[in-house]
């Protein structure tokens, strides 16, 4: 494996880590596999393009980066807006299966309905012409060795890692991170514990979408901006989220990361037009030899 | 002392009407008056409906009619984490503790309902009455014995300091020795002023300990008074034995 | 009149061959309880597999026997089956998203493989001359028509009779008794597991039928025929049929499919030539729309199951979130 692939694999991967994050808490806390989750990415997305085309301000390319100050910005915004757009979608539908205890099932089939009809709208808005933040061409930094990055790639790689410590720390050291990890042992002892379970689920979903829309920034920052963006990650995502260990913060994000490097592979030993069937190949593997995954506890 | 001598209610149940499913009421009608102080048994034959009444007003289980007060407070329809905070406390019978977490963030799950000034001094103040569980705070609670879980639950439970604190069937699953333990613990909880209910299948230990009792059948109330002789009164046996003719029936 | 009838005959061969796709999405869903979204990953499976022994040789393409198209089909029914029981073997003992998950991954995968794997498939420009059943008629388009029609028709009613008998048998009690309570099913001595994956490769072979059935009929099929979009829309006939009931999945196609012409051809009529694209990503958001407002509003579908009343439809949740309901007292 070259050097250089190796670093599109880790950028791919951290991509991929961060919409898995958000995978593995809505599946371990809500239980089930949300077909919907790659929309947040492509939401996220469009909805910082959206924020840049109309403010149409600080788009002078910032220092070594190819973009302006104004993207960051309305990354955030975006991150803010796709966390609010996962709850809006808990509230108009999942949380209703939830109360009268739908079959897990049911709820991945409308989370796949959902997914269609979220991905066909920003298709009617946004037609399904792929579109960028920026134009700018970068010059890569050389680290030797073959190696060499362009600054927006050092930058993801930070921002994912930033993101990552950020999540673990909330995750292990906080009440509300505390109070997530109730929920997903036990939603019923969570409440007598005192535990307000309905704000810990809206916390996931929020979490769960902003850090989709980060993914889909960096997405739309290294390729470009396509309504199918997301659904096309949906199945990397799925791969690192049980790769790492449902429920697991550090699994998913080196889940995101495996996944990556086996892509960057794929596409250098046998051709880029393949680059998708090497998530399937490490889900299969995962669940042929450890289908709890590599931080998971054994259950079915 | 009986229970119509204790002047002021801490829970007060009035034809409660609950179960799971709409049309399917397990606890039908129900009337029950528990005084500040009172340390009461409920009793009754399998399927009678105890643990439903425990849950539904513990606010896990949805209650289709009746009143439910706390002190002079109206709890029903609150969902379960609010009554906490109001001073209700409710210990399940079994997965009563998050085995996942740690001893101390267990508690500490508990303490973020009170105010942050005072989450350090009630835990500190459960590690003194349970010393076991000050000794082992960093350990994962699915590492600890049937017992030790028990009490980690009930320390869980009292942290919020309740005015009233229900436990369903605590004995459950424990050797006799460990039963009398954990029933020590709730008589000492109770002298400091809290009221206990204890839902328990094991109805002589129960009665040992607590002062009053209320007998369920079929999801109704069909005695209530003083804890002290019911044990060997005949007329208890009947009532559990009424209800199993009744289902031959 | 010729015209319309003609249509008719199109419209409606075009809908049987979806009955059949999604009668194997209800053995598979409908009668075991398995959740499938590669369902696009098999019918490709059939419509190449069939494709590729059926048509004649072509220069620079591996495959092309001209062999007849019973056998193409039951070649494509055959290569459902087996890689659906497989699909099913590696997942069937996980959590039932799982199994989900990697259906998925199938249909991705399957897709990916009829647009790169030029020389089988044709690539992006997919493959042509499939052979037409009765193309001796091609020349009276209303006779060819009603004569195909007939023969899906036919396919189909063999399909939905075998389906049924099996669903009535002892096999398919069990098989609803496991969907409805799998360790009840396993304790009384039944092998669940094994039931649940010969059911699964069932419907993977009807699948593939289907899709081979398609191919056959338009006598070209090409890598985009395959993407999600066909998983949704079978799933959606099968939910607005009613899971759980043969002629409901049958019938939710011929309706679905209706909904979906008409929808596509009013945007035709109604929206700009410039805007079409756009009008066709209305068509999907308003069916995705429609399909969660009936899994809300009426999750057995419009005609629902008959006989067994399923707690799997509304009932059968999660156990973690159902803790808050279930009886135990």
């Amino acid at each position: 494996m070259s050097p250089q692939a190796i670093v599109d694999g880790l950028v791919a991967g951290s991509m991929i880590g961060l919409g898995a994050i958000g995978v593995t808490l809505t599946y371990s806390i809500l239980r089930f596999a949300n077909f919907a989750h790659g929309e947040f990415i492509a939401w996220g997305a469009y909805f910082a393009l959206a924020l840049v085309s109309v403010l149409g301000i600080g788009m002078e390319p910032l220092g070594p980066f190819s973009f302006g100050w104004l993207l960051p910005l309305a990354a955030i915004v975006a991150a803010v807006l796709a966390g609010g757009l996962a709850i809006l979608l808990d509230r108009l539908l999942f949380s209703s299966f939830r109360a009268r205890g739908s079959a897990t099932i049911i709820m991945v089939i409308a989370s796949f309905g959902a997914s269609m009809a979220l991905r066909a709208l920003l298709e009617f808005v946004f037609t399904s012409k792929p579109v960028y933040f920026t134009r700018e061409l970068q010059i890569a930094v050389r680290f030797g060795g073959g190696l060499r990055a362009t600054p927006d790639q050092i930058l993801m790689l930070a921002t994912t890692v930033v993101l990552v410590v950020a999540i673990h720390l909330l995750l292990t050291r906080t009440a509300i991170g505390r109070q997530m990890r109730a929920v997903s042992e036990n939603p019923v002892l969570a409440r007598v514990a005192g535990v307000d379970v309905g704000k810990v689920v809206r916390t996931v979903w929020f979490l769960g979408g902003a850090l989709a829309a980060a993914a889909g920034v960096m997405a739309g920052l290294l390729v470009q901006i396509r309504p199918y963006m997301g659904f096309d990650l949906l199945l990397p995502l799925f791969a690192a989220a049980i790769l790492g260990g449902i429920g697991s913060v550090p699994g998913a994000i080196l889940g995101g990361i495996v996944v990556g490097l086996c892509e960057a592979l794929a596409v250098q030993t046998i051709g880029a037009e393949w680059r998708a069937a090497a998530a399937f190949a490490v889900l299969t593997a995962v669940l042929v030899l450890r289908p709890q995954g590599l931080f998971g506890k054994a259950r079915r | 002392m009986s229970a119509a001598a204790v002047p002021s209610p801490a829970l007060a149940v009035a034809g409660l009407v609950a179960g799971y499913e709409r049309d399917l009421p397990i606890v039908k009608g129900v009337d029950l008056v528990v005084g500040a102080g009172e340390f009461l048994a409920i009793l009754g034959p399998n399927g009678a409906g105890k643990s439903t009444l425990a849950k539904a007003i513990a606010g896990l289980v949805s209650i289709h009619s009746g009143e439910l007060a706390l002190g002079t407070r109206d709890i029903a329809g609150l969902p379960a984490h609010e009554l906490v905070r109001s001073g209700l406390a409710f210990v399940p019978q079994t997965e009563n503790i998050f085995a996942t977490l740690t001893i101390q963030e267990n508690l500490q799950l508990c303490a973020d309902v009170l105010p942050a000034a005072r989450r350090g001094e009630r835990i500190e103040a459960a590690y003194a009455m349970f010393p076991d569980l000050g000794a082992r705070r960093t350990i994962a609670a699915g590492a600890l014995s049937g017992g030790q879980r028990q009490m980690l639950a009930t320390a869980r439970a009292l942290l919020v300091e309740p005015s009233v604190m229900i436990l369903d069937e605590p004995s459950a699953g424990l050797s006799p020795k460990l039963v009398g333990e954990v029933f020590e613990t709730l008589l000492r909880i109770n002298e400091q002023g809290v009221t206990v209910i204890l839902v328990e299948q094991n109805v002589r230990a129960a009665l040992a300990v607590t002062r009053s009792a209320l007998v369920l059948c079929d999801g109704r109330v069909v005695h209530r008074g003083p804890a002290a002789g019911l044990a060997d009164d005949p007329r208890l046996g009947e009532m559990f034995l009424g209800r199993y003719e009744g289902q031959a029936a | 009149m010729i015209d319309l009838l003609g249509y008719g005959a199109f419209f409606l061969t075009i809908a049987l061959s979806y009955a059949i796709i999604c009668l194997g999405l209800n053995v598979q869903w409908g009668q075991a309880g398995l959740f499938n979204v590669g369902v696009a990953g098999f019918v490709a499976i059939g419509a190449y597999v069939s494709g590729l022994l059926t048509t004649p040789a072509l220069a620079g393409r591996v495959g092309g026997f001209s062999l007849p198209i019973p056998i193409g089909w039951a070649a494509a029914m055959v290569a459902g089956a087996v890689l659906s029981y497989a699909l099913g073997w590696l997942t069937i003992r996980l959590r039932s998203d799982y199994l989900a998950i990697t259906t998925f991954g199938f249909a991705v995968t399957a897709q990916l493989a009829a647009l790169n794997l030029e020389r089988l498939t044709g690539g992006p420009f997919g493959m042509s001359f499939i052979p037409r059943p009765f193309s001796a008629f091609a020349a009276d388009p209303l006779r060819f028509g009603l004569f195909n029609l007939g023969l899906v028709a036919l396919v189909l009613l063999a399909m939905f009779l075998a389906v049924e008998r099996l669903s009535s048998s002892p096999f398919g009690r069990v098989l609803r008794a496991i969907r409805e309570d799998e360790t009840a099913a396993v304790s009384l001595g039944k092998d669940a597991k094994h039931f649940r994956l010969k059911a699964f490769a069932l419907g993977g072979a009807l699948m593939a039928l289907g899709g081979a059935v398609q191919a056959h009929f338009i006598g070209f099929i090409a890598p985009d025929n395959y993407l999600p979009l066909l998983t949704f829309q079978v799933w959606t006939m099968l939910i607005v049929g009613g899971s759980g009931n043969n002629l409901g999945a049958v019938v939710g196609a011929v309706v679905v499919w209706a909904l979906w012409a008409v929808s596509a051809s009013a945007i035709g009529a109604l929206v700009p030539a410039d805007q079409q694209a756009r009008g066709a990503s209305l068509q999907i958001v308003l069916i995705g729309v429609a399909l969660c407002v009936i899994l809300l509003l009426r999750p057995r579908g419009l005609i629902g199951e008959r006989r067994t009343i399923s707690r799997f439809a509304d009932g059968r949740g999660d156990t973690r979130w159902r803790r808050l309901r279930r009886p135990d007292r």
